[in-house]
């Protein structure tokens, strides 16, 4: 395949992502509203990571006191440990670490699931039946996403700062009082502000980048294979990059 | 059902003044630069049914997609019910396809959803009443005689059974034109005849137009010559070597319509390939 061919094939298919996108966003303000459908996603994206989300942001909180401590007794500076801790969590590794978890478990269960659907002909079959797929497929997952993600990272958020805290009083010799009241008056609201809009974008990537790959799966079960691995390729990659461009704005509008 | 006339009747000859409901005008349609259908041009008149036979791959289900809007042609101009499906918005086409029941070549059911959940779902979309439902639901399954399924999935189920269910979810709104993808495709003979049975019941029992995509012979031909017997709830051959004049052939080959008209002008064609196609 030539080099201009493979740009043009790669441009359709973003065209085709940002299309599918706007459609699915655009159907919250259509009816009907599939609410079944929505409830259903929002209990396998959102009570389903709450396992993997929770063990997530305990150890990573934990982690984070072990190693910050350490680095910080050099000099002098225990005592700040926990400034670090609730920092680092809840501007950024709460909402990308959380992103990450959920963008393995679901964006591949939605690729997989719709996939199969696409090859089945099932998608098909729903269009034949009057039913519009983005309507009752991919805005509800879009939804509970976004919605599900934004709490779930607010657990992520809360877990990590108490894991940083059972961490550090236990095993660094940290004064629990002190831990707690460095890490609630280190934040500013911009800090939460910025912890809070990331989930938001990343649910949108996580279920539209799913559902997109899903629903253009071809080539049977390998085609399944292959779409699944791709979502969460691709979810995974675009967090981290829109995470750089969200703390860069924030920044710039908020100040370092 | 109530049955006043149970002697074996062909069905009338479709009117051919009537507004045809489905019409295909010079469509053309390739995908990854190969040509799939080529200037295909055909009718379909209110109560016909038009069998669409063919050489696997030779664009037939293509053929089925586009009549339902579920593609679009790259030119020429597609009418169903007047309409032009080649050029409506996919909300008006949604609109449209209520009028529309599908059979899809490996049933396509969903396989979250039960057999009742399956055959109900369109009901479930338009909101009916639950006793409504599950009234259709128990009516149609027991019209494909599956009435004992209604709570199995359909991994449960036999490949002849899916057909059927994939039936019963596209007839349960009575649809007026109703479009199967290769029916029989992959069964063995006894569930196929099964299958055209139900199909050959369906057209007798309740009338609407049909397109019926299919490789096999022996299915067209048994369309062609057999009729719904009420009063024994069979499928039987119409008498003095009959044929039921609303069923009428398409042949596609090499992307193009080579032949049109009735089983008997397909008999007796002096093309080379239908000749070897046929034998």
């Amino acid at each position: 395949m030539e080099i201009g061919e493979i740009l043009r094939e790669k441009i359709l298919r973003v065209q085709e992502y940002v299309l599918l996108s706007v459609e699915a966003m655009a159907n919250l303000f259509r009816r009907p509203l599939y609410w079944g459908d929505i409830c259903t996603q929002a209990d396998i994206i959102g009570v389903g990571s709450l396992p993997i989300v929770i063990l997530t942001g305990f150890f990573t909180g934990g982690v984070l006191a072990l190693q910050s401590s350490s680095t910080l007794s050099e000099f002098g500076a225990k005592s700040i440990t926990g400034q670090l801790v609730s920092l680092s969590m809840i501007r950024e590794l709460g909402p990308v670490l959380t992103g990450l978890m959920v963008s393995g478990r679901n964006a591949s269960g939605m690729a997989s699931e719709l996939g199969s659907m696409q090859v089945t002909e099932q998608i098909d079959a729903m269009r034949a039946l009057g039913t519009d797929p983005i309507k009752k497929l991919v805005t509800p997952r879009l939804i509970a996403t976004v919605v599900m993600l934004f709490f779930l990272t607010i657990v992520s958020d809360t877990v990590g700062t108490l894991g940083g805290g059972m961490v550090g009083t236990t095993m660094m010799n940290l004064d629990a009082s002190q831990y707690f009241h460095t890490s609630y008056q280190a934040l500013a609201y911009p800090d939460v502000l910025q912890g809070l809009i990331k989930p938001l974008f990343f649910g949108l990537i996580i279920a539209t980048v799913g559902c997109y790959y899903g629903m253009s799966t071809k080539g049977g079960t390998r085609g399944v294979g292959h779409a699944t691995t791709q979502a969460v390729v691709t979810s995974s990659v675009l967090i981290i990059a829109v995470d750089f461009i969200i703390s860069r704005l924030m920044l710039g509008i908020f100040g370092g | 059902m109530a049955h006043s006339n149970l002697l074996p009747e062909p069905a009338p000859i479709p009117d051919a003044n009537a507004v045809p409901v489905v019409e295909f005008s010079h469509v053309s349609i390739g995908f990854d630069g190969k040509q799939v259908l080529r200037d295909i041009s055909f009718t379909a008149r209110q109560g016909e049914t038009r069998i669409l036979l063919g050489p696997a791959s030779c664009g037939k289900s293509v053929l089925l997609k586009l009549a339902n809007g579920l593609m679009r042609p790259d030119s020429g101009k597609i009418y169903v019910f007047g309409e032009e499906v080649s050029a409506l918005p996919q909300s008006d086409l949604f609109r449209l396809r209520e009028k529309i029941g599908m059979v899809f070549q490996e049933s396509a059911l969903f396989d979250s959803l039960t057999v009742r959940e399956n055959v109900a779902y369109r009901l479930r979309e338009a909101h009916a009443e639950d006793a409504t439902v599950e009234a259709r639901v128990q009516e149609v399954l027991r019209f494909v005689e599956l009435e004992h399924t209604l709570d199995k999935f359909p991994s449960q189920l036999s490949g002849g059974m899916r057909r059927r269910v994939a039936i019963a979810r596209a007839i349960i709104t009575h649809p007026e034109l109703l479009l199967y993808d290769s029916p029989t495709g992959g069964l063995d003979p006894i569930t196929s005849a099964t299958i055209i049975d139900l199909i050959v019941k369906q057209r007798d029992v309740y009338g609407g137009t049909s397109l019926l995509v299919t490789h096999r012979l022996q299915d067209a031909y048994m369309l062609a010559t057999h009729t719904f017997n009420r009063e024994t709830n069979q499928m039987q051959r119409i008498p003095n070597s009959g044929l039921d004049f609303s069923t009428t052939f398409l042949v596609l080959n090499n992307t193009s319509v080579v032949f049109d008209g009735t089983l008997q002008e397909l008999q007796h064609a002096e093309d080379p390939f239908l000749k070897e196609f046929l034998s």
